[in-house]
């Protein structure tokens, strides 16, 4: 019963950690916060990924290494890895933006940040 | 020897050829502006070469195959293994059709661009970036993985965001730039979660080998909801549409036509994950998703087309249209769709009806590519935007104005144009299917017409006004770009029959066939 609850536990972490994205990227007014939220979104989705990879009982896929032929294939992780790359980029990408915002605006205020209409 | 390796890797190279081009262009740009010219032509040129030789294989011998890092790139599945495990690229004629649409435009995109941004800074950045753009979505479109078209789903928006914010004037370029990165972002977790979600449960992400495995759970449906909703966005279908304008208007006139291109590529993804992924399974209800296109597609055209009218902006005013464009593109799929469950139906007037949509979405890419160009050469030489502003350009500006006609009597399906051709295929064929949604289409016709008469006459006609008097043509490589399209718009209409032919009939009998793409990776399995 325990084991199962913790087999389960992650993905409780992961639909609380995208409400919480969901609500800062929402309810917050600031850029930073907002990026901040899409980051613990991205959070999020890497959990995931790598939560539904696990296998009781598995072995990890290291040749040298692993007692029998039979092996886990780690395509999960590998995708979590890209994932998480990608995440880098787009957050590093997404703060100069704000950074630029900020000095041409003197705000990170998304409701002053408003030259864009109709 | 030599011609047989690279047709061999042809797939190989449509990836390899543009990330090439963009990864070298800082290094070739410190040889001077001329040398970096020359680059980007080249690798323009050499894009739509391998891209047009790509697709003409694949109309001329079938689905090409390519398995990346296999010792026989054809061989889908290893000799020891009874699914795919590696990535690859499936090249049917849906992704030849997608693959020529963006090898064409990105050509005439590039020539174009070497003029219209030759007094910018940063550049060899920005060609870096144009040429990752191009990558990303050629990638979108030929790969036959699910994991694969999100990583190259990033790249496009990625690149594309920072495209938009590259002029950053003032920081509003910036702050579209920052909202198109954060919806693409969003949506692009979304997919991901659906990937995993799948991957979860049928340990695939090929897919073909999914397509065949899935079952519908109700996990499968949520899945499907994650991939529908954030490509349904990032194609701008309304009511997800309020990223278009302001990421189509403040980007430079080159981009905004590429990342039309771009955005139809997620349309290529929307259609793929209706019609192969999901397309087969019992419970799945055709009539339903083909009403969930046609309600967004109505949507689209009708919304699109009331708010292009009162803007003052002729990019933002074009962003509308390309919204409501989109719309037909979304009907006509949609209907098919909807009829696919029934034989009679569907070759009554079903795959017309997906004829059109498909033929719309090149014929969309060439005349809007060509408006967002003749705009930005109107910017160019005016330096406004405001359609209050402009005026009397035709005088000094002929050639400028008679490419803007040609893209404004295309949009608006006036024959001989591209427009018309495709549109009379979803009118003719919708309205056997219901004669309502056929009438919608025709008065967002007129209306689009009515749209681009009165931004015609703002812009060109008129007096010569004082404030335009050093307003000359613009310089030749952009007159260029221009004219690449614009000869494909007018070809395109005069003779629509060898393209729809050779090009569409393919391109829909693939969507349909689903069997067809399964069994090119699984064999008999």
């Amino acid at each position: 019963m325990t084991t199962e609850l913790l087999l389960k536990l992650p993905y409780f972490t992961v639909v609380v950690l995208t409400l919480l994205g969901l609500a800062a990227m929402i309810f917050k007014r600031n850029l930073i916060k907002i990026l901040m939220g899409l980051s613990l979104m991205e959070s999020a989705v890497n959990l995931f990924l790598v939560a539904t990879g696990y296998r009781t009982g598995g072995v990890a896929p290291i040749f040298t290494n692993a007692p029998s032929p039979h092996m886990t294939l780690p395509t999960v992780q590998a995708l979590t890895l890209t994932s998480i790359v990608i995440g880098v980029a787009t957050s590093a990408m997404m703060l100069s933006f704000a950074m630029v915002i900020y000095k041409k605006y003197g705000t990170v205020d998304a409701d002053k940040v408003k030259k864009l209409k109709g | 020897m030599m011609d047989t390796f690279v047709m061999r890797h042809l797939p190989a190279l449509l990836i390899a050829v543009p990330l090439f081009a963009a990864f070298l262009m800082p290094l070739v740009g410190s040889l001077g502006p001329k040398v970096r010219s020359a680059w980007v032509f080249l690798g323009a040129l050499a894009t739509a070469a391998v891209g047009l030789a790509l697709a003409g294989k694949v109309l001329a011998t079938g689905t090409v195959l390519y398995v990346f890092g296999a010792a026989i790139p054809q061989q889908t599945l290893p000799p020891d293994a009874a699914f795919p495990i590696r990535i690859m690229f499936q090249v049917d004629a849906l992704s030849a059709l997608m693959v020529v649409i963006a090898s064409l435009s990105s050509l005439g995109i590039a020539i174009y661009s070497l003029a219209a941004e030759s007094k910018q800074s940063g550049l060899e950045t920005f060609y870096a970036m144009l040429f990752l753009l191009i990558a990303g979505v050629l990638g979108m479109v030929a790969t036959g993985d699910l994991f694969n078209f999100f990583v190259f789903l990033e790249i496009s928006s990625l690149a594309g965001a920072a495209l938009v914010a590259y002029r950053v004037d003032d920081g509003v370029a910036v702050e579209a730039g920052l909202k198109y990165a954060l919806l693409s972002t969003v949506g692009a977790l979304a997919v991901l979660t659906a990937i995993g979600i799948l991957f979860a449960q049928y340990n695939a992400l090929n897919l073909a080998s999914l397509a065949n495995r899935l079952q519908f759970t109700a996990l499968d449906q949520v899945a499907l909801v994650l991939l529908v909703v954030p490509l349904a966005m990032k194609c701008g279908a309304v009511p997800m549409h309020f990223w278009t304008p302001d990421t189509y208007a403040t980007a430079p006139s080159s981009v905004t036509a590429f990342l039309v291109v771009s955005s139809q590529a997620s349309l290529y993804g929307l259609f793929r994950i209706l019609f192969t992924l999901y397309g087969h399974l019992v419970q799945f209800s055709w009539a339903t998703f083909g009403w969930f296109l046609i309600v967004l597609g109505v949507l689209s055209m009708f919304v699109g087309v009331t708010m292009a009218i009162p803007q003052k902006d002729v990019k933002r005013l074009m962003a509308y249209h390309a919204v409501s464009q989109t719309g037909y593109m979304l009907l006509g799929v949609g209907v098919g769709l909807a009829v696919l469950g029934d034989a009679d139906a569907l070759a009554q007037y079903g795959k017309t009806a997906m004829a059109g949509g498909l033929f719309h979405v090149i014929n969309h890419a060439m005349y809007k590519g060509l408006l967002f160009l003749t705009a930005g050469a109107v910017f160019y030489r005016a330096g406004t935007r405001n359609l209050n502003k402009l005026g009397g350009l035709g005088h000094d500006m002929p050639w400028t104005m008679v490419f803007f006609m040609i893209g404004a009597l295309a949009i608006a399906g006036v024959p001989p144009f591209n427009g018309f051709a495709s549109k009379l295929l979803i009118y003719e064929s919708v309205f056997r299917f219901s004669p309502f949604l056929s009438i919608v289409a025709m008065l967002v016709s007129i209306l689009t017409l009515a749209s681009f008469v009165k931004v015609f006459h703002a812009m060109f006609l008129g007096p010569r006004r004082a404030e335009f008097a050093a307003v000359r043509e613009v310089p030749a490589p952009m007159l260029a770009g221009m004219a690449l399209l614009a000869v494909f718009v007018v070809v395109a209409g005069l003779a629509p029959q060898p393209f729809v032919d050779h090009l569409i009939v393919p391109a829909v009998d693939a969507v349909i066939d689903r069997a067809g793409y399964v069994a090119a990776i699984l064999g008999g399995r």
